[in-house]
């Protein structure tokens, strides 16, 4: 049983590899695997769009919002959940500044910071809804929880997923004959920009209005 | 693996080119063409699966109450089952995997010029995610209470209460397996985009690509950034069914038009996401067959641009009726008037390619010349219902029926024959039977007319959509309807018989076929240069392209087409 050849099993196709001897391919200027992120975050986009506007409409259906008898949800401690997640978004960028340079032991540390502010906001996330349940916010008890379940809930998830990648890519780099370029991990450095980018807008858009 | 391919690239990688087990060549491949041959055929066997439903509730309609060969007596739950499945089949597990998924896998990388997808095991995973979520769907019909029945627009409160839609766990399938597919989808075009715009042949620039690929990337453009708001929708609607909560529910301060604007704002697109693969396929046989260069390349390029902006804000036509405010209403009129002006500008575009072509009647070509008649009908009665006045009326009726199987059964059926008959020596390196296909085609489309023409009438006599058994409205089971009814269904019956035909010309001509030349049809793609069927890796060498796709009859040359990868000094 062959596993499929080794020049397929990497992120990128052969199709970017010229034949010897042969014209090449125009490089192209945004690479493939940007590219493809790119698109993806598109759909993502909207998606949050989806979901943002969704909250909008039943939000402004119903007369009082938050409504009463509901508990009022954590605003100052969320604030700075939101600060500490901006630190880890600008620390990936930082890190970035290393991987493009090709330094990846530097680089690799600073990931690893960022991943583990995210991690630190995914775990306080998870603190607050444990306190909100208790205080009565459960999905189900009224459309308010619902709609904050749902919202923060896909956030969270992204941020669960991102960082799940992240960290497989931090692991990958432990050691430093690994096939991981840093063009490699520019995409998934894209990817957690636009999970720490989402978030501000549902701050202001659930806690704060 | 033949002996060409695996010549291709000795020099570089010679591991490459051991021969694949079973397991990796047929099951898990990361080759473009045989993802694109998984998806062919779970669509054909999912066609197979709608057309099945599709007879059944016909059948029904012309005889109600009576026992159906091959089924039994059909109840109301099981009709509303087969009604809601058949749309959904044909549009996501047909339309999409067959246009979009098959064709966009197959031809993008050939027509390009690049041995694969750029990103092939994404490629991979995303079929394999496809074929779960059509496993989900067929468990759907098996669980108690049956398959969901509550249209494939799944409207809540309807759909998203198991009291009044009596399939508890019918409907959550039914969302979920849409759910997986939408993934599935999004990955698939994530790869086909990508590959379009990053990994063409060198020299290929952006408008030399064939219509047929910029058709498959805009399809897929305009899927990626609808379908995100559905997904969302579709989260709410089964966190809805399954854990209590009220996003759609008057009751529970959620509000049931919401579901509508997020089905639509997707569904709406999609219809243009379907159409524009096979418009694309249908310029590449009519400028082959025409002998001629496409009439406005830029032209139809930028009309697709046009139709994929605007098919954006047309979404609420499906509502007028739904309760949104007039005003609205007004402006969503003005919008949908309007895209009929660039989709009608690429039909004149293609009608003035034909005139004085020297046209060749083969299969492909009937395939293509029916599209362009029949969607013209389709397009022309959908004028009329986005007009908000008469969709009033027209709304929910057997009219808007007809008006959108003549745009989907063009699309969908028409288009995916015509890419199979076109492509078929490409994909299997045999030719098909030219006879049979002849048979085939006139057995399908003369049948179809005979089935939906008449429903036209029937909506204007006032028949409802969704009605299981006319027998019950004494206005609508006068012996006049009643005829045209059975009419229909005996056209349908007669199309289905036909398709026999199709299936035993396609696997005959599969093995037992004339052997394909690598020219059959004297095109200019790319495609057309490799053997039939391409080996691994598609390209010797890569192709450098020198001109567009559609150099046909040049003046002043011997040759009537001009390959892309011909150097200007050969001729």
């Amino acid at each position: 049983m062959n596993p499929p050849s080794p020049n397929q099993t990497v992120l990128l196709a052969t199709s970017e590899v010229a034949l010897p001897g042969h014209p090449s391919r125009a490089k192209p200027p945004i690479s493939s695997g940007v590219f493809g992120m790119l698109i993806f975050m598109v759909t993502e986009a909207m998606f949050f769009a989806g979901l943002i506007s969704a909250y909008m409409v039943i939000r402004a259906g119903l007369a009082e919002w938050p409504p009463w008898g509901q508990p009022r949800l954590p605003v100052v401690a969320t604030a700075f959940n939101t600060v500490v997640l901006l630190a880890s978004g600008f620390l990936m960028a930082y890190s970035r500044s290393f991987f493009k340079q090709g330094e990846l032991v530097q680089g690799r540390r600073w990931l690893g910071i960022s991943i583990l502010l995210g991690t630190f906001f995914l775990i306080f996330q998870g603190y607050e809804w444990v306190q909100l349940l208790k205080f009565g916010l459960t999905i189900s008890s009224h459309i308010y929880g619902g709609l904050f379940y749902l919202l923060i809930g896909a956030h969270g998830f992204h941020v669960f997923a991102a960082l799940a990648i992240l960290i497989y890519i931090w692991k990958r780099l432990e050691v430093t004959n690994n096939s991981i370029t840093p063009e490699g991990i520019f995409p998934f450095q894209l990817l957690w920009y636009f999970v720490v980018f989402v978030w501000p807008i549902l701050y202001v858009l659930v806690y704060l209005t | 693996m033949s002996e060409a391919a695996a010549a291709i690239h000795t020099e570089d990688h010679a591991e490459h080119h051991e021969e694949l087990s079973f397991l990796y060549k047929y099951i898990l491949p990361v080759d473009h063409k045989m993802i694109a041959m998984q998806y062919m055929f779970t669509g054909l066997i999912m066609a197979v699966i709608g057309g099945y439903f599709a007879y059944v509730f016909r059948m029904q309609l012309a005889y109600p109450g009576e026992s159906v060969p091959f089924f039994g007596i059909v109840g109301p739950g099981e009709y509303n089952m087969m009604v809601t499945n058949h749309g959904t089949i044909m549009i996501f597990w047909v339309a999409m995997p067959v246009l979009i998924a098959a064709f966009g896998n197959f031809l993008i990388p050939l027509m390009c010029g690049c041995d694969d997808m750029v990103f092939p095991r994404l490629n991979r995973l995303s079929y394999q995610i496809f074929l779960v979520s059509a496993l989900v769907l067929i468990l759907s019909f098996f669980v108690k209470g049956g398959g969901f029945g509550g249209a494939w627009t799944a409207y809540p409160p309807l759909s998203s209460v198991p009291e009044f839609s009596l399939t508890d766990w019918g409907a959550s399938l039914w969302v979920l397996a849409v759910a997986l597919e939408f993934v599935s989808f999004l990955l698939g075009g994530i790869n086909f985009v990508t590959t379009a715009m990053n990994a063409r042949a060198p020299g290929m620039k952006m408008l030399d690509i064939p219509i047929a690929v910029w058709f498959i990337v805009i399809a897929v453009i305009l899927f990626m950034a609808s379908v995100g708001p559905l997904i969302a929708g579709a989260v709410m609607l089964f966190m809805d069914q399954r854990i209590g909560t009220t996003f759609f529910l008057p009751s529970g301060g959620g509000d049931p038009l919401l579901w509508e604007h997020l089905f639509w704002f997707f569904g709406h697109p999609e219809v243009y996401v379907v159409l524009l693969p096979t418009m694309g396929i249908v310029a590449d046989i009519i400028t082959v067959f025409s002998r001629k260069k496409l009439f406005g390349y830029r032209t139809v390029l930028y009309t697709a641009f046009a139709t994929g902006g605007l098919s954006f804000v047309v979404w609420a036509h499906h509502q007028f009726v739904a309760g949104i405010d007039p005003r609205m209403a007004n402006v969503f009129v003005v919008t949908t008037v309007l895209i009929s002006i660039p989709i009608a500008e690429m039909l004149f575009s293609y009608i003035a390619t034909l005139y004085g072509g020297s046209i060749e009647y083969t299969t492909p070509m009937l395939w293509a010349l029916s599209f362009l008649f029949a969607f013209l009908i389709g397009g022309v009665t959908g004028i009329y219902l986005g007009a908000s006045a008469l969709d009033v009326y027209f709304h929910d009726s057997y009219f808007v029926l007809a008006h959108f199987h003549y745009t989907f059964f063009p699309i969908t059926i028409i288009g995916m024959f015509a890419a199979i008959t076109f492509w078929f020596p490409k994909m299997f390196g045999r030719m098909m039977n030219e006879t049979l296909g002849k048979i085939h085609f006139w057995g399908t489309f003369i049948p179809f007319n005979c089935i939906f023409l008449p429903l036209f009438f029937l909506g204007l006599a006032g028949q409802h959509r969704r009605i299981y058994n006319y027998d019950h409205f004494p206005d609508l089971a006068t012996e006049e309807l009643q005829d045209i009814r059975v009419f229909a269904t005996a056209s349908l019956v007669i199309m289905l018989i036909f398709q026999v035909i199709f299936l035993y010309n396609f696997f005959y001509s599969m093995f037992k076929g004339e052997k394909a030349p690598d020219n059959p049809w004297k095109a200019n793609t790319l495609e057309w240069t490799v053997p039939s069927p391409p080996p691994h890796g598609n390209f010797k060498t890569l192709p450098t392209v020198y001109r567009g796709a559609y150099e046909y009859s040049v003046p002043g040359r011997e040759m009537d087409y001009w390959p892309q990868n011909m150097p200007p000094d050969e001729s």
